[in-house]
């Protein structure tokens, strides 16, 4: 039986990492896009415990809880606006929302 | 209590007023208003006076600090006030002859429809002049040295629908930036070398001053009191602004604000102690436009155009005394010459108002007549200036010249010059007192046809008004700056001007006989001046021994007679053709404008040119091309903000990715 060290945490980080990221980049659905995001940001939060506990440092659980917090508000804030543009614009995707273009 | 800032407040205040009030107060109030306020400040300069005549002589120095107005780092500047003898004798006679020419205008702009704006211009005018006496530091000076040029180009083109009267106030004003250039540099050359604007910091650091430097700031400042006190090369504006009213003629370009650059030099005295030769340029520059406005002074067929270019010859006077480093000569000279010159052209001005404001002596004559107190007022002015004794000018005069004369190895020459300039005051003011006051009606003569048939068409108007006093100088008001020539018909009978303005002109006049009991050089107890002066200057050159100094003055009575005597023989007596006298070259001020029009606008245009293209292209082309630069970059970045939030993503990624791939590849992880 494999032992369950710290290589198949990152590995499954980085696989759920990439998969937000792909799907980020690939999908228009804004809500999806947001769901994303939360991937990756779990990824990253994944690594962080894992070397919180390979390193025995408590420094890496205390910025999950930063990143927790942060990830909270931002989806006040994202699905507020996602709300309003949908409310606007009946099944708008991401790439309709441009106005801010140079 | 400390009242120095009530000096130049009150004037101020009173400008606001008439700001704001002005037209309600109208005429004569704005006129009583405006005295009223230069009064009351002359009674606060009394009051400071004795407090500081109370305290012991070294200490006779009040300062005042209202606010700090620049606090930048270590160049700090305050609006504080410096009540020392030297500021406290300007204020004395800035807001006494002030006073006097406010009450004297209330009659001369009577009936005029800009009269509140007189007074509104004639007060803001005394608040900057007295804060570039007071001031404590260089820039307040400025300040105040500013203000009183903004107030002189107002007042020059006062009656601005003439464009003569507009042009002169253009060149006023133009001329005096020039100087005004080297005064700014002189502040920051001060600044950089002494480290303070302060004249109680420059005072004690000024004989740490190397040489050189101290030779290049006292040139500069000279520039800028070259400009403001009308010396060669700049002297060209003072003739030009009698374009004025006569009452700021009298209080700006001959008692007040061209003595400016006379009180800059002497309020810097510490640091021209250690300026060598830049005192020689100060002297000789003075003694040179002494004669050479003098010159042209005795060809002059305007009255004020005399006196105009008598101050310019008389303040030639003041800076060979400070550039002799005599400074208390050029005080004393600066404070009699403040007292005739503004009876002399409030005279004239009384006499032109009496003429229909025809300035051209050659229409005058036998005035005293018609004008007793105006007659006997100018005489005495005439005398005093002319340096006959026991009157002021002599007194002052004779000091200046005393001093040049013991001014090192050059100073008899320069002696020599102030004496034949001299001689040349009083043949020019004998000259005008004879045209004048003199000898046969002249405005009675029609010889010329062409104006004899337009003096006719005027008749009718000229009777009407002549029955009504005040609808006369109303009318003349009129033409006065609009119509120079026509106003005067043959059967006119000049009349004495209201009481306004022949009671300052019997004051003045008294000034004008005693005011040399301030300086008397009879040994040390009458010499009061020169112990109130004590204080603040660092060094005064001594005078020549008293068996000299009878000399000198018996030698300036001889020419001061022979003066009169020789203008008497060619005006009075005739025995003397005037067109010996009177060159072209004289009549026309040595051709100076005419060459300065002719450089200015043939060889030097194309060199201002140059340096305008210079500023257009390079200057500007610098400023606007970095705009133009960041504008162009800007336009073609503009595309990548495309508003797509997944190719934003796609732009993070792909950077994420190549720092990752940096930090793996390069930081041996």
């Amino acid at each position: 039986m494999l032992a369950l060290n710290e290589t198949w945490y990152l590995v499954l980080a980085a696989m759920i990492f990439t998969i937000g990221s792909v799907g980020l980049l690939t999908r228009k659905n804004p809500l999806v896009m947001f769901m994303c995001v939360e991937l990756m940001l779990n990824a990253v939060n994944l690594t962080f415990v894992t070397f919180s506990k390979a390193l025995d440092d408590i420094a890496g659980q205390a910025i999950v809880f930063f990143v927790m917090v942060v990830a909270a508000a931002e989806v006040v804030v994202g699905l507020g606006i996602i709300v309003a543009i949908m409310r606007r614009r009946q099944g708008a995707n991401a790439d309709d929302i441009s106005l801010m273009r140079g | 209590m400390n009242l120095i800032w009530l000096i130049p407040c009150l004037p101020l205040f009173g400008f606001l007023v008439l700001l704001v009030a002005g037209r309600k107060l109208g005429d004569p109030g704005a006129g009583w208003w405006g005295t009223g306020v230069v009064a009351a400040s002359f009674l606060v300069v009394v009051k400071v006076f004795f407090d500081l005549l109370a305290l012991p002589e070294e200490e006779r120095s009040l300062t005042q600090t209202l606010f700090t107005w620049i606090p930048s780092g270590s160049f700090k500047v305050s609006i504080g006030f410096l009540a020392d003898p030297l500021s406290i004798l300007m204020c004395l006679f800035i807001t006494g002859i002030g006073a006097l020419i406010h009450l004297y205008s209330i009659g001369y702009m009577k009936g005029d429809e800009k009269f509140s704006k007189f007074f509104l211009y004639l007060n803001l005018f005394l608040a900057s002049m007295l804060l570039l006496v007071l001031g404590d530091n260089l820039l307040l000076t400025f300040l105040g040295w500013e203000g009183v040029g903004t107030c002189s180009y107002l007042l020059i083109s006062f009656w601005h629908t003439d464009p003569a009267n507009a042009s002169a106030g253009k060149k006023a004003f133009v001329t005096n930036r020039i100087g005004d250039f080297g005064f700014m540099l002189g502040t920051f050359l001060v600044w950089i070398t002494v480290g303070s604007i302060n004249y109680a910091d420059i005072g004690p650091a000024a004989p740490m001053i190397a040489g050189g430097t101290a030779t290049a700031i006292a040139l500069l400042f000279f520039l800028g009191a070259v400009g403001k006190s009308a010396q060669l090369p700049l002297s060209v504006w003072l003739p030009d602004a009698m374009a004025g009213p006569t009452p700021v003629s009298a209080l700006i370009h001959a008692a007040t604000m061209v003595t400016a650059g006379v009180y800059l030099i002497t309020r810097l005295n510490p640091i021209m102690a250690q300026a060598g030769w830049a005192n020689d340029v100060i002297a000789w520059t003075g003694a040179i436009t002494a004669l050479v406005a003098a010159s042209i002074a005795i060809a002059q067929t305007d009255i004020k155009k005399v006196l105009a270019y008598s101050t310019v010859s008389q303040l030639g006077y003041m800076f060979l005394a400070v550039g002799t480093q005599t400074y208390v000569a050029g005080i004393f000279h600066m404070v009699t010459h403040a007292f005739f010159k503004a009876l002399l052209f409030l005279g004239a001005g009384s006499v032109i108002m009496a003429m229909s404001h025809e300035q051209d002596m050659r229409k005058f004559g036998n005035l005293r007549k018609y004008l007793p107190v105006t007659f006997a007022t100018f005489m005495i002015g005439w005398l005093a200036i002319s340096g006959i004794p026991p009157l002021a000018g002599f007194w002052s005069k004779d000091e200046v010249l005393a001093g040049a004369f013991n001014a090192g190895p050059a100073g008899p020459v320069l002696w020599f010059i102030g004496l034949l300039v001299a001689l040349m005051t009083a043949f020019y003011m004998t000259r005008v007192v004879i045209m004048t006051f003199f000898g046969s009606e002249k405005w009675r003569l029609t010889d010329d046809p062409h104006e004899a048939a337009e003096s006719a068409d005027l008749e009718s108007e000229d009777v009407e008004s002549s029955d009504l006093v005040t609808a006369s100088v109303a009318a003349a008001d009129h033409g006065d700056g609009h119509d120079d020539h026509h106003g005067l018909s043959p059967d006119h009978t000049p009349q004495e001007p209201h009481w306004t303005m022949t009671a300052p002109l019997v004051i003045l006049a008294g000034l004008s006989i005693f005011a040399g009991a301030i300086n008397l050089p009879f040994g040390s107890d009458f010499k009061r001046l020169e112990h109130w002066l004590e204080p603040t200057l660092a060094y005064e050159h001594e005078l020549p021994p008293v068996p000299v100094l009878v000399l000198l003055a018996c030698a300036a009575i001889a020419v001061a007679s022979l003066g009169i005597f020789l203008a008497y023989l060619v005006y009075s007596k005739q025995k003397i053709a005037v067109e010996k006298i009177e060159r072209p070259v004289l009549a026309h001020a040595w051709y100076i404008d005419e060459t300065y029009a002719k450089v200015a606008g043939g060889p030097g245009e194309a060199g201002f040119q140059g340096l305008a293209d210079f500023d257009g292209t390079v200057v500007d082309g610098a400023v606007n091309g970095v705009g133009a630069g960041v504008l162009g970059i800007g336009n073609k970045l503009r595309p990548i903000q495309s508003g797509l939030v997944r190719s934003y993503a796609l732009g993070i990624s792909i950077g994420g990715a190549l720092l990752l791939a940096f930090i793996v590849t390069r930081m041996n992880l």
